[in-house]
C-alpha cells in the first residue's frame, strides 16, 4: 500500500542530482590464499546505468563490489570512477552509498537520525539534516516512521531506511549487495520495484550483487554473469536469456535442457532435423557436443511412436513444465496448463525445436 | 474396557496430586534454603563488621566511629588516590581494549580464542608474582609515580573487560556497522565513538563496573608497591583504631555499592526511554 502510494506521486520528492558516475573496473584481480575470487574481471558501467552482477556463490560478486567500494584492496587492476582512479582511495572517501544484505541500521539511532548521519558527517546544519532525512523517508515511503528505532521496523522497512541512509549522501555510485536475501517473498517483490523506480528517477549509477537470476534480469538494464572471477557475459537481460553465449550462461541463467547431437553439415541434426549453430562454431569439438535448450525453444505432440516419453510434470501455473526422456537425456517442456492433462505420465510424444538456432556447447564430462 | 482404563487412572491419580504438592514443596524450600544460606553467607560477615565498628566497649551501640571518620589523618589522600588510580586504569583499559576487541572481532575473529587465554592470564598468576616482576622490570622514574600501579591494575582488569566487551560486540553485526558507517563518510574514530561505542553502552558499563570494584579494592599490589592506597589505609590504620578502621572499610563498600548501582541506574534509565518509544 505503502508503495503504491508512493510510486503514484506525480512530484518526485527529491529530484535527480546529477546523472550519475560512469564506472570502469579494469583487469580485477584478488586473492585469498589461493583461491582468486577475482580473477581479471572487467566491467564498464554507464552514468545512471543499473548493472546487476550475478552468479553463484563463489563466483566472486559481492568481492568486486566490494573492491569497488573500497573494502577490499585488489591485488591488482583498477578501479575508475568518473574517470579517475580511485583504488587507492579509502572507502570512507570514495562517496558510494551502500545497501547491505545483513541489517545495517544503527541500532542507537532512530531512522530519521540513521539517514542523517551521513549529513551529519558531511558537517551540514541540524536543521538541513532533519530536512533532508525527512524528504528521504518520505521518497522511501517511511515518513512516518522517523522516530522508530531499527527494532521497531520490519525487515523491509529497515532495508528501506538503509537505502534512504545511502541516497542522503548522494552517493556517485549506488552499491546494492543482496539488498533483499533476507526478506519474504512479497516484501522482496515490492521492494525490488521501489529500488528500481528509485534508482530511475535519481538516474544514479548502480550495482546491484545478487544471486537471483529473477530479481537481476526484471531490475537491471544490464547484468553481468560472472563465473569462477571472471564476468562470462554482460548483455541486457532480453538478450542473456535469448543469446547466452556460453553454456554456464545459458545454465545458470532460466533454464535450459542438454541434448547430445550430432554435428552435420551446416549445423546439427537435433529431433530428425537439421537445425542452426547459434555463436562461434569455429571453437566447437567436431563430435560429442551437446545441444542447449530452453523449455520453451521445444514443442511436444502427443503421438503414438514419439522419441519421447513424459516422465514428470510441474505445475508452474499458467504454463506446466514436463520433463520427456529423449535419447539418455530429459529435455525440459513448456506446454499451457490447460492442455497438460493431455501429457500423462509415460505418454510418448514426438518433440520439435521452435527457436531458429541453438546454443551447442562441448559435452560435460560428468553428462 | 474403556471405563476400566479410565477408572484406574483416577485411582492412580488421586494418591499422585498430594504426592506432586509435597514434591513441589520440598523443591521450593530447597531452593529457598540455598538462596537463604547464600545471603548469609555475604550478610553475616558485613552484619559482624557493622556491629564491630558500632559497638562500644560496653556494648552500647554509637555512630562515633562514623562521625570520627572525615578528621582521620591521611583517610582523605588515601581515597583520593584509589580514586585517581581507579579512573585512570578504566581509561587506559578502555581505551586500550576497546580498539583492540573491535579490530579482533572485525578482522581476527580466529584470534579472539588466543586472547581468550591470554587474559585468563592475570588471574591464574598471583599478585604479588606480577607486582615484584613489575617492580623488578620497571624504571626508576615509573616506580616512583603512583601510575605504575594503574599500569598493573589494567593487567588484572583484562579479563574482565575482555569479557564485557567479548559478549557486546558479539551481540553486533560489527562489521557491517563499520563498513556502513565508513561507506558514509566516517572515519574509523567517528565510527568507534558515534556508531559502536553507543551501542556497546551495557558491555562499557559492565567492564567499568568490574574495573572500579576491582581497582577500589585491591591491596597485595598498592601495598608491596608502598602506596596508601584506601585498602592500604584500612588495613594500616586498623592497627591504630580497629572501629574506625572497620567503619571506613563499610563506608567505603557502600560507596562502592552506590557507584556500582549509579551506573547500572543510568543504563537502566536509557534503556527505560528506548522502550517508551516502541509501539
Amino acid at each position: 500500500m505503502m508503495l503504491e502510494s508512493h510510486t503514484t506521486q506525480p512530484t518526485p520528492v527529491v529530484e535527480a542530482s546529477s546523472s550519475g558516475a560512469p564506472v570502469v573496473l579494469k583487469d580485477l584481480v584478488r586473492l585469498f590464499g589461493t583461491t582468486r575470487a577475482l580473477d581479471g574481471f572487467s566491467l564498464e558501467i554507464a552514468p545512471g546505468e543499473l548493472v546487476a552482477l550475478l552468479g553463484p556463490s563463489g563466483c566472486g560478486k559481492t568481492t568486486a563490489l566490494r573492491v569497488l567500494a573500497g573494502f577490499e584492496q585488489p591485488d591488482s587492476g583498477s578501479v575508475n570512477v568518473h574517470g579517475k582512479n580511485v583504488s587507492g582511495v579509502p572507502a570512507q572517501r570514495r562517496d558510494m552509498g551502500m545497501v547491505f544484505q545483513s541489517y545495517s541500521l544503527f541500532p542507537n539511532m532512530n531512522a530519521s537520525d540513521n539517514v542523517a548521519f551521513g549529513l551529519q558527517l558531511r558537517r551540514q546544519r541540524a536543521g538541513a539534516r532533519r530536512a533532508r532525512a525527512g524528504e528521504l523517508l518520505e521518497l522511501v515511503g517511511l515518513a512516518d516512521h522517523a522516530s522508530k528505532y531499527p527494532h521497531q521496523l520490519s525487515g523491509g522497512q529497515q532495508q528501506r531506511v538503509a537505502l534512504a541512509r545511502a541516497l542522503a549522501i548522494e552517493p556517485q555510485v549506488l552499491l546494492l549487495d543482496e539488498p533483499l536475501s533476507a526478506l519474504d517473498a512479497k516484501v522482496r517483490a515490492e521492494l525490488r520495484d521501489q529500488i528500481r523506480s528509485l534508482q530511475q528517477r535519481l538516474a544514479i549509477t548502480t550495482v546491484f550483487v545478487t544471486h537471483d537470476q529473477e530479481e537481476a534480469l526484471s531490475m537491471a538494464d544490464r547484468v553481468c554473469v560472472m563465473s569462477k572471477g571472471r564476468a562470462e557475459q554482460v548483455a541486457a537481460p532480453s538478450s542473456l536469456y535469448a543469446k547466452p553465449e556460453t553454456a554456464f550462461v545459458a545454465e545458470f541463467v532460466g533454464v535450459s535442457s542438454r541434448v547430445p547431437v550430432t554435428r552435420t553439415k551446416g549445423g546439427v541434426e537435433l529431433f530428425g532435423a537439421l537445425a542452426k549453430i547459434r555463436g562461434d562454431v569455429q571453437s566447437l569439438p567436431e563430435s560429442e557436443i551437446d545441444a542447449l535448450l530452453r523449455p520453451e525453444d521445444v514443442s511436444a505432440t502427443i503421438g503414438s511412436h514419439g522419441l519421447g516419453i513424459v516422465n514428470h510434470r510441474s505445475f508452474l501455473g499458467a504454463t506446466t513444465r514436463l520433463g520427456v526422456g529423449f535419447g539418455g537425456a530429459t529435455i525440459k517442456v513448456d506446454v499451457r496448463s490447460g492442455d497438460a492433462e493431455l501429457f500423462e505420465l509415460g505418454t510418448r510424444v514426438d518433440l520439435t525445436l521452435s527457436s531458429r538456432d541453438v546454443l551447442v556447447t562441448g559435452r560435460k564430462k560428468d553428462a | 474396557m474403556a471405563s476400566v482404563v479410565t477408572d484406574n487412572i483416577v485411582d492412580f491419580e488421586l494418591p499422585m496430586v498430594p504426592l506432586n504438592l509435597a514434591k513441589r514443596r520440598r523443591i521450593r524450600w530447597g531452593r529457598g534454603l540455598i538462596l537463604w544460606l547464600a545471603a548469609a553467607y555475604f550478610i553475616i560477615p558485613i552484619y559482624a563488621a557493622l556491629k564491630f565498628s558500632l559497638q562500644n566497649i560496653n556494648g552500647s551501640f554509637s555512630l562515633s566511629p562514623i562521625a570520627a571518620i572525615p578528621s582521620q589523618p591521611g583517610l582523605a589522600a588515601a581515597f583520593f588516590l584509589s580514586m585517581r588510580l581507579a579512573f585512570v586504569t578504566l581509561a587506559i583499559v578502555l581505551f586500550l581494549m576497546v580498539p583492540t576487541m573491535i579490530y579482533v572481532h572485525m578482522k581476527m575473529p580466529r584470534f579472539r580464542r588466543f586472547m581468550e587465554v591470554v587474559t585468563i592470564l592475570p588471574i591464574v598468576i598471583p599478585p604479588i608474582v606480577l607486582i615484584l616482576g613489575v617492580l623488578e622490570a620497571a624504571p626508576l622514574w615509573l616506580k616512583a609515580s603512583p601510575y605504575l600501579l594503574a599500569l598493573v591494575y589494567v593487567v588484572l582488569a583484562m579479563p574482565f573487560v575482555y569479557r564485557s566487551l567479548d559478549s557486546g560486540l558479539g551481540a553486533l553485526d560489527v562489521k557491517t556497522l563499520v563498513e556502513a558507517a565508513r561507506s558514509l563518510g566516517a572515519g574509523w574514530i567517528s565510527t568507534i565513538w558515534r556508531v559502536l561505542v553507543p551501542n556497546l553502552r551495557s558491555a562499557l558499563l559492565s567492564a567499568t563496573v568490574l574495573t572500579l570494584a576491582l581497582v577500589l579494592g585491591e591491596f597485595t599490589m598498592a601495598s608491596l608497591d608502598l602506596w596508601e592506597t584506601l585498602p592500604v589505609w584500612i588495613v594500616d590504620f586498623d592497627q591504630t583504631n580497629a572501629h574506625i578502621s572497620t567503619a571506613v572499610a563499610m563506608l567505603s563498600l557502600l560507596g562502592t555499592w552506590a557507584l556500582l548501582t549509579l551506573i547500572v541506574s543510568i543504563d537502566r534509565s536509557h534503556s527505560r526511554r528506548r522502550r517508551r518509544n516502541d509501539v
